[in-house]
């Protein structure tokens, strides 16, 4: 047996370093509670008008209102979705709504966005818009003068991630924000791996509609919300009642919804001292790693998430690195075509300018609260000993060493 | 389920025929860094047997995997025999691949095929 695995209780079976947050969090404690809780007394339909019903309603106008705080909004301004999927196709499906009306048919975006950004952008195409991707640059950071540019007059949206899910970089949001609302044009931001890990602000960063996820910050999967500013009219993606205030038909996850409220309460409250000791194994793995020969970190070293470390290693394929490191208990995540079931790798790694042949060789750790410093070293020497042992019996790694090819990195 | 069988994974863990001949007289390389595939075989052949192959691979579980096992299965074999070896064949010695994976042991039949063609090239023999 390999050394790692979960019982069905979600325990650890024996030990695993789970470094891959930006995947999915474990749920925390409180807000397993809290669903169980609200599965067991609260749950009746909160459209019903009878106590039940309505003590249901209490506890999702209760969570409404949590989440609106912890990001500085108001409760009318939050939508509960499914996840941050639905939440980036209503806001921009809503946005290019709006701008149609307007005769605006341009959106301006970026290459790294996730795929539900991407792919909703890819239809809208199809539907007459044009889109206008900035560039993310090596440092995966976008530049907030070349927003600005891109904005034309019939500009109807700008949608920029706030931290991107693979190499982890922040974005210049207030900036951002600040060239849009002096141009007139909408500002959506994909925050799923920003809220509950590092401080957002609907306010203070000036966006007009925001996109999370529960299960990111050890909330349930399946629940998200968007929010949008109020006096953005939404369309509707989902027909059939009038619960959300008529833009969300379905009858509401009480219990997920109240388990994320719990767990993004929880996410903040902890965030100061969460992000200094991430930030602080974050280095370290960061420096460690680097030790590795013809390596290279992927985004801004700095100006990145607490959580979220980013290597391609010359000469090897990142399946096999994942396996082998499966092997050794940790959890990790790659770019590499045969990770993503195609033959591309990772766009956001094209995107910063990987070029193909080091893409296939990437490694994402995304570490999680309860990662120690001998995790680290843990982490640290396994992944070492996997490169130096793929680059063995590699063709590729023969001939750069040979010096039959040039090294990339 | 598994992405792969215990076969895959037992030749993944514990590849066999890894490494270099040095006086292969038949080596074959296909794939390409691009696509994140590349297998290179190095055939020693003897009185038209394989007596020795050995691999190297850059690649995903099943790339690996799939050249391991298409080593051994061509390791001692008269070349008559070897050049009938399909990916099918390597597949199913394997217990199977995800179809998105199959391209895999093409390359392992690949990377064979043209390591006979240079083996015939080298010697001006006809298999």
């Amino acid at each position: 047996m390999p050394p790692g695995g979960f019982t069905a209780s979600g325990k650890e079976s024996y030990a695993v370093i789970y470094a891959d947050n930006a995947a999915t969090t474990r749920m925390s404690e409180a807000a397993m509670d809290t669903m169980v809780a609200m599965m067991k007394e609260s749950w009746g339909n909160p459209s019903s008008l009878y106590a039940h019903g309505q003590e249901a309603k209490e506890v999702l106008e209760k969570a409404r209102k949590d989440i609106a705080e912890a990001i500085g909004a108001s409760p009318r301004e939050i939508i509960f979705t499914s996840g941050g999927s639905e939440a980036d196709n209503q806001a921009i499906r809503s946005a290019a709504a709006l701008g149609r009306k307007q005769g605006k048919m341009h959106i301006v975006s970026t290459a790294f966005e996730h795929h539900a950004v991407l792919h909703t952008l890819d239809a809208l195409r199809e539907e007459g818009f044009e889109v206008t991707l900035v560039d993310v640059h090596e440092n995966g950071l976008v530049v907030p003068e070349e927003v600005g540019e891109a904005i034309r007059e019939d500009t109807c949206l700008v949608t920029v991630m706030y931290a991107n899910n693979e190499i982890g970089t922040v974005q210049p949001i207030r900036e951002i924000s600040a060239v849009c609302r002096k141009r007139n044009v909408i500002f959506h931001t994909d925050a799923v791996q920003a809220v509950g890990h590092i401080p957002v602000n609907v306010e203070e960063d000036g966006v007009d509609m925001l996109s999370a996820s529960a299960h990111k910050f050890h909330g349930p999967k399946g629940v998200g919300f968007l929010y949008a500013r109020k006096g953005i009219r939404l369309k509707n993606l989902i027909e059939g009642g009038a619960q959300e205030r008529g833009k969300r038909a379905g009858t509401e996850n009480v219990p997920g919804i109240a388990a994320m409220a719990v767990a993004l309460k929880e996410a903040c409250a902890n965030m100061e001292g969460n992000a200094a000791h991430l930030t602080k194994i974050r280095d370290r793995l960061i420096a460690g790693l680097r030790e590795i020969p013809h390596a290279a970190l992927n985004g801004d070293e700095t100006r990145r998430l607490p959580g979220n470390v980013n290597f391609c290693f010359e000469g090897i394929e990142g399946e096999s690195l994942l396996l082998l490191l499966d092997d050794r208990g940790i959890c990790a995540s790659s770019g590499s075509a045969c990770t993503s079931g195609s033959l591309d790798p990772s766009h956001v790694l094209l995107a910063i300018g990987r070029v193909h042949d080091v893409a296939h060789g990437s490694l994402r750790l995304s570490i999680g609260e309860d990662i120690t410093g001998e995790d680290a070293e843990n982490i640290i020497r396994n992944v070492k000993e996997v490169v130096s042992y793929l680059r063995g019996f590699s063709p590729i790694w023969r001939d750069l060493t040979a010096g039959k090819k040039a090294f990339i990195l | 389920m598994a992405l792969y069988s215990e076969k895959v994974m037992d030749h993944f863990r514990n590849p066999r025929n890894v490494g270099v001949i040095e006086d292969a007289n038949g080596i074959g390389e296909v794939g390409n860094a691009k696509c994140g595939d590349i297998m290179k075989m190095y055939l020693k052949i003897e009185d038209d047997v394989v007596q020795d192959v050995k691999f190297e691979t850059f690649g995903c579980g099943s790339a690996i995997a799939s050249s391991s096992m298409a080593t051994e299965m061509i390791k001692g074999k008269p070349l008559s025999e070897v050049k009938q070896l399909t990916n099918k064949a390597v597949a199913e010695a394997l217990d199977g691949l995800p179809d998105y994976k199959m391209h895999c042991s093409v390359l392992a039949e690949e990377a064979i095929h043209s390591a006979l063609e240079d083996y015939q090239k080298r010697t001006g023999r006809k298999i």
